[in-house]
This record gives C-alpha cells, structure tokens and sequence, in this order.
C-alpha cells in the first residue's frame, strides 16, 4: 500500500545497529563500568506504610568497604509544587520522596537509605546494618478500598482537586475530572437499548527485560557524568538538577542502549541516589535493579475499575454512552487519568457523553506510564460493553463500530475536532480480511475490539552533517527502543536523496544536541523525524547557497534533486549538476561545513485507531485460553519501516493478551508483593501465541511531511476486550475483572453452570 | 572469601579465572571477564537472557556457579559471529526485525542455535516450545519464529 513515488519511505532495510545488537556488542545500562566504581544498593521498607522514627546508618557506615550511606536526609526537601522538570510536570515533593521515603514508607520496596561499597557483596552487607525505626501504619491497597472514608490516608495535606467546594479533609482521592458533551441525560431516554456493566483490571507491570540500570560520576568541581538506560535522558538531566540542586548544564546524561521500556524508563529511581553517593564519595557509583527490585519500586500501570453505560437505537446508532474511571495511582498522585477518560469513547461518533474519573493513591509503588497510558482500561469496559451492545442488537461487531465511528470532523468529549483519520478504513480491512471472512472453525469464539490513542507531538531537537566524502550524519537526541534509527535514517535519505547506507544516525547525549522530550506516546518517528527532516532541509539550503556560489548564480536559481544541486531552469545557465560529495568536497572553498540544524514543537501528532480480530478456544475445565489466531489492523499513517511497524503492532498485542489473560500483582495480607519475579507474574513465552498477523492501513499524517503517525500505542489498546469478547461468546460467560487467568475463568465457568443447567 | 581458580574455555579458547565460589556464571562472564553480551533479565533462571551452552548444552548462566564451569567449554553470544561472518541466525535476526531493543537477543540466538544444532527441521511448535524459556518484551515472538524457521529453512537447502 506504500506511496510508490518514495524511493526509500516504506523499504525495509537492515538497522544501522543491528549487527551491534545481534553480537553483544551494544552496551546497555548494566554494560557500562569505569575505573575504581562502587557498587551502589538500596535498602527497602518491608512495610506498606510505615512511619520512619529514625534511622542510625552508623554500623553500616563504619563496615569497611562502605563509602557512603545516604537516606533522605541527603536530599533536599522540595516544595508541594507541580513543575516543568524536563518538560513534564511533576510534583517535586513527590518526586523525592518516591526516589527516598522521608517521612513515611508508603508502599513495600519503597526506598529508605542507600550505600556505596566497594563490592555488591560489601554493600549488601551494609544495608543488613541499617537499623530503621517503623512505626506501622494501617495500610490500602485496593482503590475502591482508599476511596472508602474510613481508609487509611496516606497523605495528610492531599485534598482532592477538582470538587467544589474543595473538601475540608485529607482523602486518598487526588483529583475528580469531569469531561462532558452534550446531555447524557436527553439521550439516554432517546435509547431503546441501555446495556450497563461495572468492569475492573488489576495493575500491570511493563515487564522490560532490562531492569533500571545507571552510573553516575561526580567530579570535585561539581560537574557530573550519568550512563542510564533511559527512555529519556533529559529529563534524566531534569531531575537530577532540580533534585539535587544542580545546574542542568553541569549534568550530562548518556542514554545507553535501552533494553525495553513501554513508559516505564521516563521516570527516575536510581539516578539521583548514584549521583549522590557519587558527589559523597568522589568515586563513580554503578547500581543496578534486581528483576525484584523492579517489580516492587518500579511504577507498573494502574488497575482500576469502570462502570459503563451506553444507550443505541434499534438500528445500533449509540445515543448516549457514560462512563466512571477509578485509577490506582500508587503511593503518590499522578495516574494516567486523563487518558483514561478521553480515550474512552474517542473512537465514536457519539452526541452525549460524560466521563468522570478519581485519581487515587494507595500503598503500591507509584505507577508509570505503560504503552497509552490508560486507555487500555477503558477500552475494555467501553469495547466489552459495545460486544454485550452488539449481541443484544443482533449485529455484526464491525457493522455496529462502523454504524458509530468516528470521522473527520467528529467533535471529541475533550475537546478536539479530528482532522484526516482512518478508523473506518480500518475497519473496513478488517471485515475483508481474510481472517474476518473465513468461518470460525468448531470449538472456537471471534472476539472483536477497537482502540484509540492521540499520539504525541512536543519537543525534538535534530542536526544533520556532511563529512567531506559526501556522507551524511544526522544527530538527534531519543533513544532508540525499537529501531528508530532506521526510520530517521530512511526520512533523511529520502529528502535529501542519497542512499539509505550514505546516512548514519547517532544519538547524542544531553550536551551534544538541543532538548528532546522522551522517547514515548509514540512520538519519536513523528516529532523527532519531522527534527531530522527539517535539518536536513536546512542543510539542503546551505548545500544549494555553495551550488549557487560555485556557479555565481543567485541561491533561487538552484533546486535540489536526487541528491544533486542542479539549476532551477535552462535560464540560470549551463551547469552539470553536483552531487552532494562534489559540495563536500569544495565546501571548504565555498563557505566551511556545511550542517543543518532544526529544533520545533510538533503539532499535529495524527491520532490512531486500531481493530483487532481473534480466535480462540476455552478449555472450560482447566480454565486456559488458547489463541489460534490474531489479526491486529491499524491506521499507521505512512510505514516508514513497515517491519518495524509490524513489530509495534505484534508487540503491543502480545503485551496486551498477557493484560488480558494472565498478568497481575497479588498482594498478601500485609500488603506485601507475593509474585516479584517472572516466574509467578506470568508474561506470555513463544509457546503460548500463534503468529501475529498485522494489516497495516495507511491514511498519511497531514501534518508531516510524510505522512507518520505514531504506531506504538494503540496495539495495546484493543487486546484486553478482543480476547473478553472472544471469551464471553465461547463460553457465554462474560467476564468483567481481569485476568481472565485459568484459575479465575474455570471458577467463573463453575459459577455459571447450574445458572445455565437450570435455564 | 578465598577465591577459587577456575580453568575453562569460553568461545573457543582456554581461559582462567579467579572468582567467589558463590558466583555465577553470568557475574563473571560479565565483571570478571568483560563479556556483557550475556544479559541479566531476572537473575533466576525465568528470562533465558543469559543463555550460554556448557558442553553444548543451553543453560542459563545465571542458574550455574562459576565454579562448575570447570574444564568444560562455554559458548557465548560473542562467540557466535566467526570472524567478520554473522552466523545466519544472527544475518537474519537482523533482516526480519526480529529485534526491536535487543536486550532479549544475545540468549534468543544462543538458544536457537542450540536448536539447530539438535534439530535441523524443527516445526514451528518445536520452535516456540524451545525458546519458551527465553521471554521477549518487544516483539510478540512473530519475527523471532520466522527467523528461525528461515534460517532452518535456508541451512537445510544448503546442507543438500
Ligand atoms: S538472567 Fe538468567 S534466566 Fe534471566
Ligand atoms: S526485543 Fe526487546 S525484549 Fe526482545
């Protein structure tokens, strides 16, 4: 389906670091060592909510081989203040207390000291030395249970935002959003159908294989080094200067390779207490996460629970749809709420809707951002139902989507109106798709779900050079996660009309090019390309001044193509055209380097919707799906690398059927994490998945020149109700909490078999 | 702790050792000897990260003390290229993107080469159940299994 007019848009070429990848040779966060380091490690609170009467580090610090111990005391406090730290707004009292519990120890795992050694064996010894006094508090975990009056309150200075009048109270409800268009009310009495169910998930954790890694060197004057493994070392940078009260221009963070994220790496942990016990003992600080460290400090995705209503006519048009958002936000504000509540019905053409959702904090580790941040949740209340709607109609599930889907010109419940989208396109490849027309074989269900997410813009900063052979560098400043490098070095050959092999993109670190925002919300092939673009543009004007110089004719007069600067017409004279290595080659004759810079806030970031289509069977004694097929569809705008593009969408489907089937926290009484490793918090392996089969729709961008939207969201998005839906009508059963893991669903089905032996 | 002396060979050649006897394998592939390829996913044998094979038998490096690496032989990721030739599991991990961050790779190619050498004709279910020890984040597994598949597919032509 790719624009045929490109010569390198839409190929699919080996990745510039692929061979340092399938060698070991690309270093990672934990690859990186320097001379004479100390190893750093955390100690954790055992408890869900504790107050810290005191702590004496003393025996720790006197083990020899102890360099350093650190606790909150050695961090400044901050103010109770949301501020841009890297271009996100974060809350810095928060902020430091999450890196180093002061106070309180708010959820199991939560830090409390750290120490450099000069061996793991060493430190770890040490933090056995480290006596805390805890004062036990009663403690939350579920966010039903933290809204109840009688809960436990975490925070006594959190007053709800957005009631009025503001309650007089402390609560561990952080915020209420409301969201309204139209009058819900009116068009629920217009329906002939009104289908209402109350749904809930549990948190998941996105599961990167590469645990939180970092280095951190501080010099005596002052200036400091940090290697991490980032999705964004910016605001690396950010944090660390605004936590520690250092200038931003004397931290320069490196990304290293980046071995996975989802969202979970645009937040910081360990970088502040390394640059701390670094500046406290002059020595570099190497730390590393254990995978159980990771799954009880590091932020998962909420779970939460979601009541739904929707109203239709007879003929499937939806009149009215509500819906209720509750989010664990973990132990301090901040879930992903908003998306949560604007992705909900964004997919639909809808008059009347009203959308309210808490924030809630609770004794979990605070949540991170995972893969559209949110929306899953919603989805699968807001799809599930739509399925319930379907079969209650007697419609097809495409036919009823498409009845409602929204459309150029649809005026979302939050605001925005969408220009140029392609979800009925997708749709539609959907219902010709092989896999849609084929029957479903016997002992099987077709599950059916859609999904949105707006894709972000914000902030690249990008720079292209020529070296003198006429080879092409361009620089910009987001870590790769899966295969970036490729498709900005496919844009700027394409632009500048040379060889995909002539263009090497590197990524630099914070010193070495203009700020970017992190590397996720799926912008980075978007904003970040669009940077790269424009560089190479700005190159392409300087390349066609030293043309015009060489020919002593005006700039105007020379146009650039295939890269080559040739005169614009056979008026400006004759002149054979010259390559991009013929300027580089004079350049020091007509003016010096020839570079291009760009640096831009992308607007215009094109939504995506995604449809998804599977096939499974329920083995109604054990409990245990088996998928037989999946076919995920989506709007991709233009697949610059369509393999990669692929990948995004088989990626985001499998990490959404482990949401659906088998991923969870289980707490034990104490509130305490009894499944902190692989083994018990089940991620799906090869052996659980067929192949992933993708369709890839292009309707471009307009707002990029060409034509990218980003991908690596929505595929996230539709799997959790694809799989429900498919469930519900193998079984008849419809489930309403997630997972849908054998032990649930076989008790589900046991429950329901003499309601459906006696009808 | 006295250290103890390990002699083995890595990737071909003879090598020596000193490490605790409570390490692992995987600690002194990476600290000791400098040898990162091999990655650390969990720590406990769940993610096949650390995949190596010990007398051409796969296992996760992390599960095994340094000091049962005794005069056996280990191979690594490293180990897999010869000279400036990628091992076709490698050349075509590479063309079919199957590798988005990568961190999953070094141990997805030590243990399907350790398949290959077993099993020159696996089917895709073999193929999915054998690398059921090996977790990816990144990929859905999709291109991963077709990788092998045309790796064995393209081996099999060539041994003909
Ligand atoms: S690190 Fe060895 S199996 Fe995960
Ligand atoms: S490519 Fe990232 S974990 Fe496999």
């Amino acid at each position: 389906m790719s624009n045929g007019s490109y010569k390198w848009i839409g190929t699919r070429p080996n990745r510039p670091d692929g061979a340092d990848k399938v060698t070991g040779r690309a270093r990672f966060g934990a690859d990186f060592n320097m001379p004479g380091q100390l190893i750093g490690k955390v100690l954790r609170s055992p408890h869900a909510h504790a107050r810290i009467r005191s702590i004496d580090t003393s025996a720790a610090a006197a083990l020899p081989g102890v360099k350093a111990v650190v606790t909150a005391q050695d961090f400044p406090d901050q103010p109770n203040v949301v501020v841009p730290t890297g271009e996100m707004q974060v809350n810095l009292r928060d902020v430091t207390r999450n890196v180093m519990a002061r106070e309180k120890a708010l959820y199991e795992g939560h830090a409390v000291a750290a120490v450099a050694a000069t061996t793991e064996a060493v430190a770890r010894q040490a933090l056995a030395l480290i006596k805390v006094d805890y004062e036990v508090l009663p403690h939350v975990i579920d966010v039903e249970a933290a809204m109840k009056d009688d809960a436990p309150v975490l925070h006594d200075h959190l007053i709800t935002e957005g009631v009025k009048p503001a309650p007089d109270k402390a609560s561990n409800i952080a915020k209420r959003m409301d969201n309204v268009k139209g009058d819900v009310e009116a068009g629920f009495r217009q329906a002939e159908v009104v289908i209402e169910r109350r749904y809930a998930t549990q948190p998941v954790h996105q599961g990167y294989i590469e645990p939180h890694a970092t280095l951190a060197s501080a010099a005596e004057d002052g200036q400091v080094q940090i290697w991490s493994t980032t999705q964004g070392h910016f605001q690396v940078r950010g944090f660390c200067s605004r936590l520690l009260g250092v200038e931003a221009s004397q931290i320069r963070v490196t990304p290293s390779e980046i071995g996975g994220g989802f969202g979970g790496k645009t937040v910081v942990y360990l970088e502040p207490v390394a640059m701390r016990l670094s500046q406290k003992t002059g020595k570099p600080v190497k730390m590393v996460m254990s995978r159980e460290e990771v799954f009880r400090a590091s932020g998962p995705a909420p779970g939460g629970t979601v009541a739904v209503k929707i109203g239709a006519r007879r003929d499937g048009r939806i009149v009215a749809a509500e819906c209720t958002v509750a989010l664990q936000a973990g132990a301090f504000p901040g879930s992903p709420l908003g998306p949560a509540c604007w992705t909900s019905f964004a997919c639909y053409d809808i008059d009347n809707i009203k959308v309210v959702g808490f924030d809630v904090v609770s004794n979990r580790p605070k949540v991170a951002a995972y893969r559209a941040p949110g929306a899953p949740i919603s989805a699968w209340a807001v799809e599930s139902t739509l399925d319930i709607l379907a079969q209650e109609l007697g419609m097809d599930p495409i036919d009823l989507r498409l009845k409602n889907a929204a459309k150029k010109g649809t005026k979302t419940s939050y605001g925005p109106t969408f220009d140029t989208i392609g979800f009925v396109e997708t749709l539609e490849a959907v219902k010709s798709s092989a896999h849609y027309r084929s029957p479903v074989k016997p002992g099987m269900a077709r599950g059916v779900a859609a999904g949105f997410w707006f894709n972000v813009g914000a902030d690249s900063s990008a720079a292209a050079h020529v070296a003198e052979d006429g080879t092409v560098t361009v620089i910009s400043g987001n870590p790769d996660i899966g295969g970036s490098r490729a498709s900005l070095a496919l844009m700027a050959a394409e632009e500048l009309g040379v060889d995909y092999d002539k263009v090497r993109p590197v990524i630099a670190d914070t010193s070495s090019i203009g700020f970017n925002f992190v590397t996720g919300g799926s912008r980075v092939t978007f904003a970040t390309g669009l940077a790269v673009v424009n560089s190479v543009k700005d190159m392409i004007r300087e390349l066609k001044v030293r043309a015009a110089k060489t020919w002593k004719v005006d700039p105007e007069a020379v146009v650039w193509e295939n890269g080559h600067a040739r005169p614009a017409g056979s008026n400006v004279g004759e002149f054979e055209p010259l390559s991009l290595a013929d300027l580089a080659a004079s350049a020091g004759r007509t003016g010096g380097p020839i570079n291009g810079h760009a640096q831009l806030n992308a607007q215009g970031a094109g939504p995506g919707f995604g449809v998804h289509v599977v096939d499974l069977a329920v083995d109604r004694d054990t409990g245990i799906v088996t998928i037989d097929r999946y076919t995920a569809a989506q709007d991709v705008g233009t697949a610059i690398h369509p393999s990669y593009v692929e990948g995004q969408l088989q990626g985001g489907v499998v990490q959404g059927v482990g949401w659906a089937l088998n991923e969870e926290y289980i707490y034990n009484a104490k509130g305490k994490l009894d499944n902190p490793g692989f083994l018990d918090y089940r991620m799906p392996v090869a052996s659980d998945l067929p192949m992933i089969e993708t369709i890839l729709v292009e309707v471009p961008n307009p707002h990029h020149p060409y034509g990218v939207r980003g991908v690596g969201e929505v595929p996230i998005v539709p799997p959790l109700a694809a799989v429900g839906n498919a469930v519900a009508r193998a079984t008849g059963v419809r489930m309403t909490d997630l997972p849908m893991s054998p032990p649930r669903l076989s008790a589900a089905l046991d429950a329901a078999t003499p309601r459906m032996a006696a009808e | 702790m006295a250290k103890t002396h390990v002699s083995t060979t890595i990737n071909g050649e003879p090598v020596e050792f000193l490490c605790d006897p409570t390490q692992s394998l995987l600690d002194v592939l990476r600290d000791n000897l400098g040898l990162t390829g091999s990655k650390e996913g969990c720590g406990s044998g769940d993610c096949g990260a650390c995949s190596v094979t010990l007398d051409n038998r796969l296992v996760c490096s992390c599960l095994i003390l340094a000091p049962e690496a005794e005069g056996h032989s280990i191979r690594t990721i490293e180990g897999m290229a010869q000279g400036d030739q990628l091992h076709p599991l490698q050349q075509k991990f590479v063309e079919l993107a199957a590798l988005q961050c990568g961190i999953c790779t070094p141990g997805f190619l030590v243990a399907s080469k350790a398949l290959l050498d077993r099993n020159p004709d696996p089917t895709e279910t073999e193929i999915r159940y054998w690398l059921a020890g090996n977790l990816c984040r990144c990929t859905g597994y999709d291109k991963i299994i077709r990788a092998v598949m045309e790796v064995a597919a393209d081996m099999r032509e060539a041994a003909r």
